[in-house]
C-alpha cells in the first residue's frame, strides 16, 4: 500500500520495518489532531487577552473579540501606564525579585554544597531538616504570628526572607554537587586553598549552569508571587504588580456582582484595564521564556535524577 | 558573620559534659570533635541556612501550640494558657468546617484523578511524534502557563468565563444565554480542575519524557519478536518503564492532596460560590484574618498537616511495599 511514488527515502524506511500500518497512519492522524488541540487551548488565552488589551471596549461588551483586536484602542494601555502606583508596583516587583533571589541562591548554594559532601559527619541530620520540610509544615497563621511578632510586617524582609530555600532547588543543587568530579577539589585542597576558597574559585565557576537555572527558578517564583505580599503589605505603595492585579480584579468582580447595571461603563473599563495589566506583567516572562525555557526543562530533570 | 566561630553548628552534640560516659560515647564525642575539627569551615557554611530553617520553618512548628492554647493578637507567640482540645472540639462540631472539608476532599480527588495521568497521556502522545521541531514546539507551548503568576491565571479564568468571555459567546453562538459561571456553586469544580489541568499539564510531562528515553530500546525489539503491537509494547514495556517516575509523583501529589490549590480558590470564589469553592485553607483563612480567631484557625491548620503527613507516609509505605519504590 505505501509503495506508490512515494521516492527512496519512504521506501527506504519501509525496509528497516516499520512500514506504517494502516492503523498507526490513522493513529498517527488523530495523535496529531490531539496536540494541535493542546497547543490551540494552550494559547488561546494568551491571544485572546492581547486582543482584549487592545480592543475598544464597545466590542468586549457586545463579545466581539476572540483573536483579533476589534476597533484598535490604546487607551487603557496610555491609563495603565500613566498610573504611578502601576510603575512603584512594578519597580517592587523587580526589587523583591532581585534581592529575594540573591538571599536565595546564596543560602541554597551553601547548604547544597555542604550536603554534597559524603564524609561530612551529621549529612544525614543536615539532608533531614531540609527534607521534612516537604512534609510538614507549620502552617498559615503560625508564620503569619512568627513575621509579626519579628517586626518585618510591612517590610520587604516579610516577602524576601521567609521562603528563602526552596527544598527542591537544594536538591537539584547537590545532585548537582555530586556529580562534579571529587579530584579537582582535592587537588584544590593540595594546592592550599581552604574550603571557602575551593567553593568560591573552583566549584562556583564550575557551575554557572546550574546557578543560572537556580537563578530563573527563584526569579520565576518571586516575580509570580502575590500572597506573601498580600498578607505581610498593607500599604500600596509596597506591593508588587501581581497584588496590583488581584486588587484590580477584585474591585472589578466587587463592582460586578454588587452593582449590576449601576456602572456598567466602569466595570467595562476595567475589564480592559485588567487585560492590559496582565499584558504587561506576563510580557517580561513571554520575552525571556524562549531563551530560558530548556534551562528549566534540564533542571528539573537533573532534580528528578537524583531526588 | 563573626558569631560563626562562636556558634556551634546545629545537629551536632555539645561536647562539655563530664568525661565520665561509657567508654562508646566517649568515642562518639571524640568522633564529633574531629570532625568539627576538620570540618568547621563546611558546618559554618551551614549555619546561616540551618537558622532559617529554624527560625522559618520549625519554629512555626512549634508555633502550631497555639492551637491548644488561648492566643491573642499581639501577644505572646505561643499563647497565652492552655484550652486543651477546646478548638478542635469547636471545628468538629462546626458545620461549616465539615462542608470544606468534604469540598477539599472533592476538589483533591479531581485535581488527582486529572492532574495525575494527563501528563502520562500527553507524554505517552509527544512520544510518539517523530517530527522533531514539531515535537518540541507542542512541548514549549504546553509548558507555557506553568511560567504565569496564579493571579494572571485567575485574572485570565475570569476573562475567558466573564458574561462577554469566549466561553459565553460559544454558549450563545449555540443559541444559549449567557451564563455566569463565577457567581454559580456547580461550575466551581469543572472551573477548578480545568484551569488547573490547563496550568500543569505540560509541565507535568518533563519527568516522564525523561523517564521515556531511558527505556532500552531491545525491549521494544523483544516485544515485536513476540508478537507485540503498538498497544501491547505500550503496556508491558512503556509504561512499567515509567513505573517509578509514576509512583514518585502520584506521592508527591497525594501528600498534597489536603492543601488543594489555596491561592487559586482564594482568587476564583466568592461569598455566592462557597458551597463548592470553600476548602480548609481558604476557610482557616477567613477564620485567621477576617474574623481574628487565630486559635481556631491554627487548629484547623494544625490538623490539615498532620492527615497531609499521614497520607504521605502512607502511600509512600504502601508504595514501598508492593512496587519497591519509595521517596526515602
Amino acid at each position: 500500500m505505501t509503495v506508490g511514488t512515494g521516492g527512496s527515502r519512504s521506501a527506504a524506511v519501509g525496509r528497516r520495518g516499520v512500514r506504517p500500518s494502516r492503523g498507526r497512519r490513522v493513529f498517527q492522524a488523530v495523535n496529531a489532531v490531539i496536540l494541535t488541540g493542546v497547543v490551540i487551548v494552550t494559547l488561546y488565552p494568551f491571544v485572546n487577552i492581547v486582543a482584549r488589551s487592545l480592543s475598544d471596549e464597545a466590542y468586549l461588551i457586545s463579545g466581539q473579540v476572540n483573536l483579533v483586536p476589534r476597533g484598535f484602542d490604546l487607551t487603557a494601555y496610555k491609563l495603565v501606564l500613566s498610573d504611578s502606583m502601576f510603575w512603584t508596583n512594578y519597580r517592587n516587583t523587580v526589587v523583591y525579585t532581585v534581592v529575594a533571589t540573591f538571599i536565595a541562591i546564596v543560602l541554597t548554594t551553601c547548604y547544597a554544597y555542604v550536603l554534597s559532601k559524603p564524609q561530612l559527619k551529621g549529612r544525614g541530620a543536615l539532608v533531614g531538616v531540609a527534607v521534612f520540610t516537604m512534609f510538614f509544615s507549620g502552617g498559615l497563621i503560625p508564620n503569619y504570628v512568627l513575621i509579626t511578632s519579628l517586626g518585618m510586617k510591612n517590610s520587604i524582609w516579610a516577602v524576601v526572607v521567609p521562603n528563602a530555600i526552596s527544598v527542591f532547588n537544594l536538591l537539584v543543587m547537590k545532585a548537582f554537587f555530586e556529580s562534579l568530579p571529587v579530584e579537582l577539589e582535592e587537588a584544590a585542597a593540595v594546592d592550599g586553598l581552604n574550603t571557602y576558597g575551593t567553593l568560591l574559585r573552583i566549584v562556583l565557576p564550575l557551575s554557572k549552569a546550574i546557578i543560572a537555572t537556580m537563578v530563573l527558578f527563584y526569579a520565576v517564583s518571586y516575580w509570580n508571587s502575590w500572597f506573601t505580599a498580600f498578607l505581610y503589605l498593607d500599604r500600596q505603595e509596597l506591593l508588587p504588580v501581581t497584588v496590583y492585579l488581584r486588587n484590580l480584579i477584585s474591585g472589578a468582580t466587587g463592582a460586578q456582582s454588587a452593582g449590576g447595571v449601576a456602572d456598567a461603563d466602569a466595570v467595562q473599563a476595567a475589564a480592559t484595564l485588567q487585560s492590559v495589566t496582565i499584558v504587561l506583567t506576563t510580557l517580561p516572562i513571554l520575552l525571556v521564556y524562549p531563551f530560558v525555557q530548556r534551562f528549566f526543562v534540564s533542571g528539573v530533570m537533573l532534580g528528578a535524577v537524583k531526588g | 558573620m563573626a558569631s560563626e566561630t562562636l556558634r556551634r553548628p546545629e545537629g551536632t552534640r555539645p561536647p562539655a559534659l563530664p568525661r565520665t560516659g561509657p567508654d562508646r560515647r566517649t568515642r562518639r564525642r571524640r568522633g564529633w570533635r574531629q570532625a568539627l575539627r576538620r570540618d568547621w569551615q563546611l558546618y559554618s557554611l551551614a549555619v546561616l541556612p540551618l537558622l532559617f530553617f529554624l527560625v522559618f520553618r520549625y519554629l512555626p512548628m512549634l508555633g502550631n501550640v497555639i492551637a491548644f492554647r488561648r492566643f491573642e493578637p499581639g501577644g505572646n507567640l505561643f499563647g497565652e494558657y492552655w484550652v486543651g482540645l477546646r478548638y478542635f472540639r469547636m471545628f468538629f462540631t462546626d458545620p461549616t468546617f465539615w462542608e470544606v472539608f468534604t469540598n477539599t476532599l472533592v476538589l483533591g480527588t479531581l485535581t488527582l484523578l486529572f492532574c495525575f495521568p494527563l501528563p502520562i497521556v500527553l507524554a505517552l502522545l509527544l512520544n510518539e511524534v517523530r517530527t522533531r521541531t514539531l515535537k518540541r514546539f507542542v512541548q514549549s507551548v504546553s509548558y507555557l502557563p506553568h511560567f504565569l503568576s496564579i493571579v494572571i491565571v485567575a485574572a485570565m479564568v475570569m476573562q475567558l468565563l466573564s458574561v462577554d468571555g469566549t466561553v459565553n459567546q460559544l454558549v450563545r453562538g449555540l443559541g444559549g444565554d449567557a451564563v455566569p459561571f463565577l457567581q454559580q456553586p456547580e461550575w466551581f469544580r469543572t472551573i477548578y480542575v480545568s484551569s488547573e489541568v490547563w496550568q500543569t499539564v505540560g509541565w507535568g510531562t518533563i519527568l516522564y519524557l525523561a523517564a521515556l528515553t531511558t527505556i532500552d530500546e531491545n525491549l521494544y525489539e523483544a516485544a515485536r519478536i513476540d508478537g507485540a503491537n503498538r498497544w501491547r509494547q505500550t503496556w508491558h514495556v512503556t509504561l512499567p518503564g515509567i513505573r517509578p517516575t509514576m509512583v514518585t509523583l502520584l506521592i508527591l501529589n497525594i501528600g498534597t492532596f489536603m492543601a488543594v490549590g489555596f491561592e487559586k480558590i482564594l482568587l476564583l470564589y466568592n461569598a455566592l460560590t462557597y458551597p463548592t469553592a470553600d476548602v480548609i485553607s481558604t476557610y482557616l483563612f477567613r477564620m485567621g484574618f477576617e474574623s481574628s480567631n487565630f486559635s481556631y484557625a491554627a487548629a484547623i491548620g494544625l490538623f490539615e498537616a498532620v492527615i497531609g503527613l499521614i497520607l504521605v507516609l502512607t502511600a509512600n509505605t504502601i508504595s514501598r511495599r508492593t512496587v519497591g519504590t519509595s521517596l526515602w
